[in-house]
C-alpha cells in the first residue's frame, strides 16, 4: 500500500496512452457484462431455486403431443410425489399475432400450491377461484396491455377451437400475480382447465404436461426414472426431468448461446491483453533509467517487480470497474425493452461481477508480467549507461 | 503535385519505419481484425438462416393453412377439404388431377449431434404430389420409402446433425420402429431438415384419424394465386389462409434473422469503439516516436498538411490490413460452417449454414477503414502541429 503514490503517479505519466487503454478496457467488460447477462438470461433463464426442486412429466416423443389426465393419479402415487398438477400449452396471442405469451389452463388450487413464488392476493385469488372464465395474469403483461381486475380481455388461441368453431377465448381478469422468486417470470395468464376442457372442440380428458414436487429427501432422480418406467409400453411413454434442466434442454433448441458469447468475448479479451501488455511494455522501456535509479537506492527487485504488475492490475481494474458500471446501468436501462422482446429480464448477477473481477485481476497480471519481469531483471549498471 | 509528391515521401518513409514500431502496429492490427471477424461472423448467422429460408420458397407454390393459425403446427383439415382446396382454380391440374399434396406435421425428439442433447425434428407425412410441389427436391441415397410401410426418408440436414438417422438405420418413437430407406436434398433449403414419410402411415402411428394440417398446390402461374385466394374466400365449406411459399418461409425467417442483427450491429459498434482506442493509441505512440524525423521533414520544407495525410493513410493502412484479415479468417473459417436452431414458428429444429456473403464483407472493410480514419485523425493533428524548433531540440 505504501507505494499506491509511486504506482498511481506511473499510471498518470502519459495520460493520453493510459486514458485510451482504460476506455479499451472499459469497451471490453462492457461487452462482457452484457453479452454474459443477455447469455444467461436466454440460457438459464427462468431457472430459479424453485424450478430445480420441481420435476416435469413430458410425452417422450414430443412436448407437443399430449398426454391423458389420468396419468395425474397415478404419478401421485409414485413414492416420493409430494404433489402434482398438470398445464397446457395454450397458444394464445392477444390482438396481434405478434403479442405472444404463454397462457395455461390449470386446476389452480393444484397448480399454485405448486408455484409458492406466484404470488397473488387472496381475495383477488378467490375472486378467481369463484369465476369459471376468471384469470390471473402476471404483472408484467397487465402492465405491458394496459389491463386491470374486472376487464374482459379475449386470447385468440391458434391451437384451440370452441364447440362453436371459434378460437376466440374471453376471460375475466381477477387478479394480478407477481413472482416473487429472483430470475423467475410472470409473463402468463392462467385460467381454469374445467372451462377449457368443456369449451373445447376435442382433446377432451388431454393435458400438456405435468409438473411434480417431491416429499423432503426423495431422490429426484429415482423419483424421474419411477414415473417413466411406470408409463413404459404405453402408447404414451413419459420423459421427466428437473424443471431447470427442461428449460435449458429447450433455449439450447436455438444452438449453443453460451459458446457463441463465449467465442466473441474471447476475441475480445484477447485484443485487450494485447493493448494492455503493450502499454505496459511502452512504459517500462521509456522508463528503465528511473527504475534503475529506484534499485539504486535500494529498492528491492521484487519490489519493482510488484510496483510494474500493480500498475498494469490499477490500470485494468479502473477501467475494468468503469465497465461493469456501466454494463450494471446497461442492463437495467435495457431490461425492460428485452422482456418485451424475449420474455425475461436482463440483469447483472452477482457471480458475474465476481467472475469479471477474477478476470480484471488475471489479465492485469497477464498483460503486465513480462514488462515487470524485465524490469526486475535490469541490470542497474547497463540500465543507467543506457545499454 | 508537389504535395502528392511530399504525401508519397512522407507516407513511404512512414510505411518503411513500421518494423520499428511492430508491437503497436500489431495491436492496432489485431484490434481490426477481432471487429471484423466476429462482425462477420455473427451477421453471417442471419444471412445464411435467410438463405435457407428463401431457397425454400417458391412463387408459383401456395400453401394453405387454416384461417388464423400461425404455422402448420396450428393448423388443421379433414380429408374432404383438402380434395376441396386441391381442386379449387388457380391450381395446376396435370390431367385431371391437381398437383398438390396435403400433409401432416408432428415433431419428434431425436439426440443432437453436436451436444447430445435431444432436439425437436420436423416428421411431415407426405403425398405423392409432395415432389411436384418443391423444387430440387432429389433423393441423393438409398430408396423411396413404400407406401403403407413404417419407413422414412431423411433431409441431408437430418442425417447430418442428428444420431442414429443415416440410411439403413431403424428409430423408434414411441411405440412404433422406423426404417431410415433413403436421403434426400433440396437445394439448401428447410426442407433438408425435415424427415418424410406417408402421410397415410403418419397419421395412423399419431392417431389423428384422416386429418391433416397444411396444402400445398402448384399454382398454374405465380399470379394466379389471387384467383386462388377469393375462390377460398367465397367457399363456405373452408376457413383457410392461401400464401405463397416464398411469402410464407420469408415471414418465418424474419424472427430469428432481426434477433441476430439486433444483438449483431450494436455488438460491432462497442467492438469498433474499443479498436479505434487500440488505433489511437498506436498513432499517437507513432507520432511520438517520430516526433524528430517529422520536424526534420518540416525543417527541410515538407509542408504540415503532407504530414497530417500522411499519418491519417499509415493508420488506414494498418486497418485495413487488420480489416482484410479478419475477413479472410471469417470466410475461412465460418463460411459453409453448418448448425442447426430452432424455428419458434415449427417448433423444431432447421439446418442452415453460416454465409459470409460478399456485402458483409464489404461492410467489414468498411467499418475497418473507418475506425482506421478515426484513429488517425487526432494523432495526425498533432503531427501536423508539432513546433519544429522544439522537437528538433530534443534531440
Amino acid at each position: 500500500m505504501k507505494y499506491f503514490g509511486l504506482v498511481w503517479k506511473n499510471v498518470w505519466r502519459k495520460k493520453i496512452r493510459t486514458s485510451l487503454t482504460i476506455l479499451s478496457v472499459l469497451v471490453a467488460f462492457l461487452m462482457f457484462s452484457l453479452l454474459n447477462a443477455i447469455g444467461q438470461a436466454m440460457t438459464g433463464g427462468g431457472a430459479t431455486i424453485e424450478s430445480a426442486r420441481r420435476l416435469v412429466v413430458i410425452d417422450k416423443v414430443s412436448l407437443i403431443n399430449l398426454l391423458p389426465i389420468a396419468y395425474g393419479n397415478r404419478i401421485a402415487a409414485i413414492p416420493g410425489v409430494d404433489k402434482v398438477a398438470h398445464a397446457t400449452w395454450f397458444g394464445g396471442y392477444y390482438q396481434d399475432v405478434k403479442n405472444q405469451f404463454g397462457q395455461f389452463p390449470v386446476e389452480p388450487e393444484e397448480y399454485l400450491a405448486l408455484f409458492p413464488e406466484l404470488e397473488i392476493p387472496d381475495e383477488q385469488y378467490r375472486a378467481f377461484l369463484a369465476n369459471r372464465t376468471g384469470a390471473v395474469v402476471g404483472r408484467s403483461l397487465a402492465e405491458k396491455y394496459g389491463w386491470s381486475v374486472g376487464d374482459r380481455v379475449p386470447i385468440h388461441s391458434s391451437i384451440w377451437s370452441k364447440k362453436d368453431g371459434s378460437q376466440s377465448w374471453e376471460f375475466d381478469i381477477e387478479g394480478i400475480m407477481e413472482n416473487t422468486s429472483s430470475g423467475g417470470s410472470d409473463a402468463m395468464l392462467l385460467f381454469h382447465y374445467e372451462y377449457f376442457d368443456e369449451a373445447r372442440r376435442g382433446g377432451q380428458g388431454l393435458v400438456g404436461w405435468y409438473t411434480i414436487t417431491l416429499n423432503e429427501g426423495a431422490n429426484p432422480v429415482e423419483v424421474a426414472n419411477a414415473v417413466d418406467a411406470e408409463f413404459a409400453n404405453s402408447p404414451n411413454e413419459t420423459e421427466t426431468s428437473t424443471e431447470a434442466a427442461f428449460a435449458e434442454s429447450f433455449m439450447e433448441q436455438l444452438g449453443n448461446i453460451a459458446l457463441i458469447v463465449q467465442l466473441i468475448l474471447g476475441a475480445v479479451f484477447f485484443t485487450l491483453l494485447l493493448v494492455t501488455g503493450n502499454t505496459m511494455s511502452q512504459s517500462v522501456r521509456e522508463r528503465i533509467s528511473e527504475l534503475a535509479v529506484l534499485k539504486t537506492v535500494g529498492f528491492r527487485d521484487r519490489t519493482v517487480l510488484g510496483v510494474v504488475l500493480a500498475e498494469s492490475i490499477l490500470i485494468i481494474v479502473i477501467g475494468g470497474g468503469l465497465g461493469l458500471l456501466l454494463g450494471w446501468v446497461a442492463t437495467t436501462a435495457l431490461s425492460s425493452a428485452f422482456t418485451a422482446m424475449m420474455g425475461i429480464g436482463l440483469s447483472l448477477s452477482t457471480g458475474l461481477v465476481v467472475m469479471g473481477v477474477g478476470i480484471m485481476i488475471f489479465a492485469g497480471i497477464a498483460a503486465g508480467i513480462f514488462p515487470a519481469m524485465s524490469a526486475m531483471r535490469l541490470s542497474i549498471v547497463d540500465a543507467l549507461a543506457r545499454r | 503535385m508537389r504535395f502528392i509528391n511530399q504525401v508519397f515521401a512522407v507516407t513511404m518513409l512512414n510505411i518503411l519505419n513500421l518494423p520499428k514500431r511492430i508491437a503497436t502496429s500489431t495491436v492496432a492490427i489485431v484490434g481490426v481484425l477481432s471487429v471484423v471477424l466476429v462482425f462477420a461472423a455473427v451477421l453471417s448467422m442471419a444471412k445464411g438462416f435467410e438463405r435457407t429460408m428463401i431457397a425454400t420458397g417458391a412463387d408459383d407454390v401456395a400453401i394453405i393453412l387454416r384461417s388464423g393459425a400461425t404455422s402448420e403446427l396450428t393448423s388443421g383439415f379433414s380429408n374432404e377439404q383438402t380434395l376441396i382446396i386441391g381442386n379449387m382454380p388457380g391450381v395446376l391440374k396435370d390431367g385431371d388431377k391437381p398437383v398438390s399434396s396435403a400433409e401432416l406435421f408432428v415433431v419428434v425428439d431425436i439426440t443432437k449431434r453436436s451436444n447430445n442433447k435431444d432436439a425437436n425434428v420436423p416428421f411431415r407425412g407426405i403425398q405423392d404430389g409432395a415432389f411436384d410441389v418443391r423444387d430440387g427436391v432429389v433423393l441423393v441415397d438409398g430408396r423411396m420409402f413404400e407406401t403403407g410401410k413404417n419407413e422414412m426418408i431423411v433431409g441431408r440436414g437430418v442425417e447430418q446433425e442428428f444420431v442414429g438417422i443415416s440410411v439403413g438405420d431403424t428409430i423408434r418413437f414411441g411405440l412404433v420402429d422406423w426404417q431410415v430407406v433413403g436421403a434426400f436434398e433440396a437445394g439448401g433449403g428447410s426442407a433438408e431438415s425435415e424427415i418424410w414419410t406417408d402421410v397415410r402411415v403418419l397419421q395412423d402411428a399419431y392417431r389423428r384419424g384422416n386429418s391433416y394440417q397444411s396444402v400445398r398446390v402448384r399454382l398454374e402461374s405465380p399470379e394466379s394465386i389471387d384467383a386462388l385466394k377469393e375462390a377460398a374466400e367465397a367457399d363456405p365449406r373452408v376457413d383457410v389462409d392461401v400464401s405463397s411459399e416464398r411469402d410464407y418461409y420469408a415471414a418465418q425467417a424474419e424472427g430469428l434473422s432481426r434477433f441476430i442483427r439486433i444483438l449483431g450491429y450494436p455488438i460491432t459498434f462497442l467492438m469498433a469503439i474499443g479498436a479505434v482506442f487500440g488505433a489511437l493509441n498506436s498513432m499517437y505512440s507513432s507520432v511520438s516516436a517520430r516526433g524528430t524525423e517529422i520536424a526534420t521533414l518540416r525543417a527541410l520544407g515538407f509542408g504540415p498538411f503532407a504530414v497530417l495525410v500522411s499519418t491519417i493513410i499509415e493508420s488506414t493502412l494498418l486497418a485495413l490490413v487488420g480489416g482484410l484479415l479478419g475477413g479472410a479468417l471469417a470466410y475461412v473459417v465460418f463460411n459453409g460452417f453448418r448448425v442447426s436452431t430452432f424455428n419458434g414458428n415449427s417448433f423444431s429444429q432447421v439446418v442452415f449454414d453460416f454465409a459470409v456473403t460478399g456485402d458483409l464483407l464489404v461492410q467489414g472493410i468498411v467499418t475497418a477503414l473507418i475506425i482506421g480514419l478515426v484513429g488517425g485523425l487526432l494523432p495526425a493533428l498533432r503531427a501536423a502541429r508539432l513546433p519544429v524548433a522544439q522537437a528538433l531540440r530534443e534531440l
